[in-house]
């Protein structure tokens, strides 16, 4: 081992002091089983109940989860759409006239089939739309582009579930009509808006690659559920119901080469092609479209165009399979604050510093050392864990939500890049206040214990969101692979697995808590008589 | 290195150190140099700052004031120091899980050594057939044997040894007597602390006695012997009355010690031998007196300013320094 000025013989020798200590060994090894093993526990533990699925074999019931768009991208796609067939270039202009909703505050459905909109309350929700809709057919999770209005965020132009370009910001109401237009050339659709008709304003471009040369356009209408989540210590409790939006449309126009009629939904037809029971007293019951005045419509909808996002219940997010991490986590801060307590305890530290005495060299040795080595049981741990767990998840018949490659790549290699700054962490702390079991203590208290108290759901969410921004259990951020979608309104909180910031940014948080430790450290180590 | 032609720094150099620990004094103006070739002890009661220095010499300690220098060199800006000086501070500084073996080969590869020499410490130590045994396990005096082992791994020119007769059984404590002679012998300084000046006998060349974080002698062995020996001469004879005339005219004071014993102070045995044989006068035996080192210790001790009111106040003056530690402390 070779180095810059001696510095490698000091990271060889700490190497060597590390692995010459059996319990560390053992225990840097039973970090990586913790992360795999408490990650099994939550699907081992899962249940799918197959009650009535007309006799058939348990088997074939599995946890169907959400459909896709292409890209794999779990999303909604559920509207009253008023379509034609549009081949070609061309575009659609509508007007929409009138926008309202209807909803169930008190969280049930309607009441009966006879009015199924009985006991619902008058009412937009921030993501109802309404809007006009170029899609690559009426197959759920196609290809698509929009202009449209929206409960409380204005005009906006959406395509492709993810995507979402905000226009103006005003609410459409029938004293207040806007006109939507879309154009399509090639594969590049474009979205105006405007108060008049007259003079138009552009909100933005969508490239859909591979549009086909026919596509579906028309006028739409959907409504997501209402929701209202409740936070307190102790945990929440969400409130929730379907919900109605219905659009009025008129100056209906379509340029290009259109082929055939206006398929309108008959109100009830998507209850009825559910089937489901009780389908006739859901709010499907009362979605559909009739035309209105001059080749216009009133197209009543619920359900979203929108990414879908993981809530609890609906299935296993990818980064479930990494939930053992603070087990190892708690292994690997007792392993790296021991290596430099007990030189501490059996005054070997004099016999270290003896041989180093340029200190800061000694301490920064010890850091490579240590965050090498956690880095390496992380990325061995969090590399079985996500499969093995996903395995087991599947085995289980549970839905296990999609995260593209970079993304799982992502909170693997993040997975090892926590375990390593834990370490660096725990050194330092260690190094500033000599004692093993206080040095334990204070860093598990500082990274485990508000990760713990953060998504456990036993701290109202202002409070789990806050410990999950400004302490070191930001860090977890960086196995979270949800997306928390602005165009989607659901409860985004650390205990549904979103936390405040960047998966990066959440890192960096315990970066700098693991840097001013170990600048602490660096200082006392040189101030300090050994 | 014993002699160069142009003056070599000294091995080690201990320049007017001082260092309190809160109202204590440790360390009160300690100064001495460490010559290479020789085994110099490090005397002094416990508490009169021997470690101290020491731990200053090695950097781990800083001084309030004054400087250690190991070649000229302070501690710190050595880059490979186990190769210029060797220390042995505390033999129980081990981690117990970790084998002696490992311990010798993490701080070999510290100094960019190899198992190798690993392996030559170890068979100078005596140690070879338990050295893949955890250090937790080791007695007293295999900890010291390990210690000095890792002590030499960088074969420094110069050793530095606190205490390393402590827990020793007299076989162990005659091996390292044997040990240090034959490090001085291939010229090497060797610095070696302890608060008994009888396990120093016959191994030591210099003396450092302190006390009270001072140095309060710095003198040869030989020298300092001579010193308390003074020239005493020990005559066995039947002609008690012709001996006590002839060596008495010849400037010796006699006094009677037994019916036919004599001490003669004053004269040499040479000259006591000279001066008998001139008069005619037969004895049976002649010897010169040698003072013990511990004597010799006694003697300097006694005479000392700093050990002086510590007797007193312990009301028995030939006691050992270890009786002034509460004073010292």
């Amino acid at each position: 081992m070779s180095g810059r000025d001696g510095f490698g013989r000091l990271v060889h020798a700490e190497w060597t002091k590390l692995r010459t200590v059996r319990g560390w060994v053992i225990g840097l090894v039973v970090a990586a089983f913790l992360t795999v093993g408490f990650g099994m526990l939550g699907p081992m533990g899962s249940q799918i109940a197959c009650d009535h699925v007309n006799d058939a074999p348990t088997h074939s019931c599995h946890m169907s989860g959400p459909p896709k768009d292409a890209t794999g991208q779990e999303v909604d796609d559920q509207s009253t759409f008023v379509h034609r067939t549009l081949t070609g270039d061309g575009s659609i202009t509508a007007r929409l006239t009138a926008f309202d909703g209807l909803y169930s505050p008190d969280g049930g459905g309607p009441a009966d089939a006879t009015s199924p909109t009985a006991g619902m309350t008058s009412g937009l929700q921030p993501w109802s739309k309404a809007g006009i809709l170029v899609k690559d057919g009426t197959a759920t999770g196609s290809a698509y582009a929009a202009v449209l209005a929206t409960g409380t965020h204005g005009v906006r132009m959406q395509y492709d579930y993810t995507h979402d370009t905000a226009g103006p910001n005003v609410a459409v109401t029938s004293g207040a009509p806007r006109w939507l237009r879309l154009t399509r050339a090639g594969d590049t659709l474009t979205g105006y808006e405007s108060a008049d008709g007259a003079t138009w304003t552009e909100i933005g471009t969508a490239d859909l690659a591979n549009l086909p040369q026919s596509v579906q356009v028309g006028v739409f209408a959907t409504s997501p559920d209402f929701a209202v989540v409740k936070s307190s210590f102790g945990g929440s409790s969400t409130n929730t119901g379907p919900s109605l939006a219905t659009g009025t449309f008129d100056q209906i126009a379509v340029t290009g080469q259109t082929a055939g009629d206006w398929t309108v939904p008959a109100i009830g037809s998507a209850a009825a092609a559910d089937g489901g029971p009780g389908a006739l007293q859901g709010p499907e019951a009362v979605a559909g479209a009739v035309p209105s005045g001059t080749g216009g419509f009133t197209v009543t909808g619920t359900g979203d165009i929108a990414p879908s996002a993981p809530g609890e219940g609906a299935g296993k997010t990818p980064e479930s399979s990494l939930a053992g991490t603070f087990g190892g986590l708690i292994a690997v801060i007792v392993v790296a604050a021991l290596t430099m307590t007990s030189e501490y305890r059996r005054g070997l530290i004099r016999t270290s510093l003896a041989a180093s005495p340029r200190r800061g060299r000694l301490l920064a040795a010890k850091a490579v050392v240590l965050g090498g080595v956690s880095f390496v049981v992380g990325l061995v741990a969090a590399a079985i864990a996500v499969p093995a767990v996903t395995a087991v998840e599947h085995s289980k018949r549970l839905y296990v939500y999609y995260a593209s490659t970079q993304t799982e790549i992502r909170m693997v290699v993040g997975t090892a890049a926590l375990l390593a700054v834990s370490a660096v962490f725990a050194l330092a702390v260690a190094t500033i206040v000599r004692r093993g079991a206080a040095a334990v203590a204070a860093v598990i208290v500082a990274i485990i214990l508000p990760y713990i108290l953060a998504v456990a759901s036993v701290l109202p969410a202002g409070a789990a969101q806050w410990l999950a921004r400004v302490t070191p259990a930001a860090a977890f951020a960086v196995q979270q692979t949800v997306t928390a979608w602005p165009q989607v309104s659901a409860s985004y909180t650390p205990t549904n697995g979103y936390f405040p910031l960047s998966p990066w940014a959440g890192l960096g948080v315990l970066c700098l808590y693991a840097a001013v430790a170990y600048a602490v450290a660096h200082r006392l180590l040189h101030r300090r008589d050994a | 290195m014993t002699t160069g032609t142009t003056d070599p720094p000294p091995a080690i150099a201990v320049q007017a150190l001082r260092k309190r620990f809160g109202a204590t004094a440790a360390l009160d103006g300690m100064s001495f140099d460490v010559a290479a070739g020789k085994v110099t002890g490090f005397v002094g009661p416990n508490g009169a700052g021997k470690s101290t220095t020491m731990r200053v010499i090695l950097g781990l300690d800083t001084p309030d004031e004054g400087r250690a220098l190991i070649g000229g060199v302070p501690y710190s800006k050595l880059r490979r120091p186990l190769g210029h000086i060797g220390a042995l501070l505390d033999a129980a500084a081990l981690q117990p899980g970790r084998s002696a073996r490992n311990h010798l080969l993490w701080l070999a590869h510290s100094q960019g050594l190899g198992a190798k020499r690993v392996d030559e410490v170890v068979a100078a130590s005596g140690l070879a057939s338990a050295i893949k045994r955890k250090a937790g396990g080791y007695s007293l005096g295999m900890r010291q044997r390990l210690g000095i082992a890792a002590a030499m791994l960088g074969d420094p020119p110069v050793v530095m040894l606190d205490e390393p007769f402590n827990g020793l059984d007299p076989e162990g404590i005659f091996w390292i007597r044997g040990y240090l002679k034959a490090l001085a012998a291939e010229g090497r300084a060797v610095l070696v602390s302890s608060h008994l000046m009888s396990e120093l006998e016959g191994c030591a060349d210099h003396l450092v006695v302190v006390g009270r974080g001072r140095v309060i002698a710095d003198t040869g062995v030989a020298e300092l012997i001579a010193r308390s020996s003074g020239g005493r001469v020990v005559l066995r004879t039947g002609a008690r009355a012709e001996a006590t005339t002839a060596l008495a005219e010849a400037g010796g004071t006699v006094a009677v010690t037994g019916p036919d014993t004599l001490t003669v102070d004053g004269l040499s045995s040479e000259a006591a031998v000279r001066i008998l044989n001139a008069n005619g006068v037969p004895f049976a035996e002649l010897s010169a007196h040698r003072a013990s080192l511990e004597e010799a210790y006694m003697d300097l001790t006694r005479d000392s300013v700093e050990f002086r009111a510590a007797t007193t106040q312990t009301s028995t003056p030939t006691s050992t320094p270890t009786s002034t530690s509460g004073e010292v402390a």
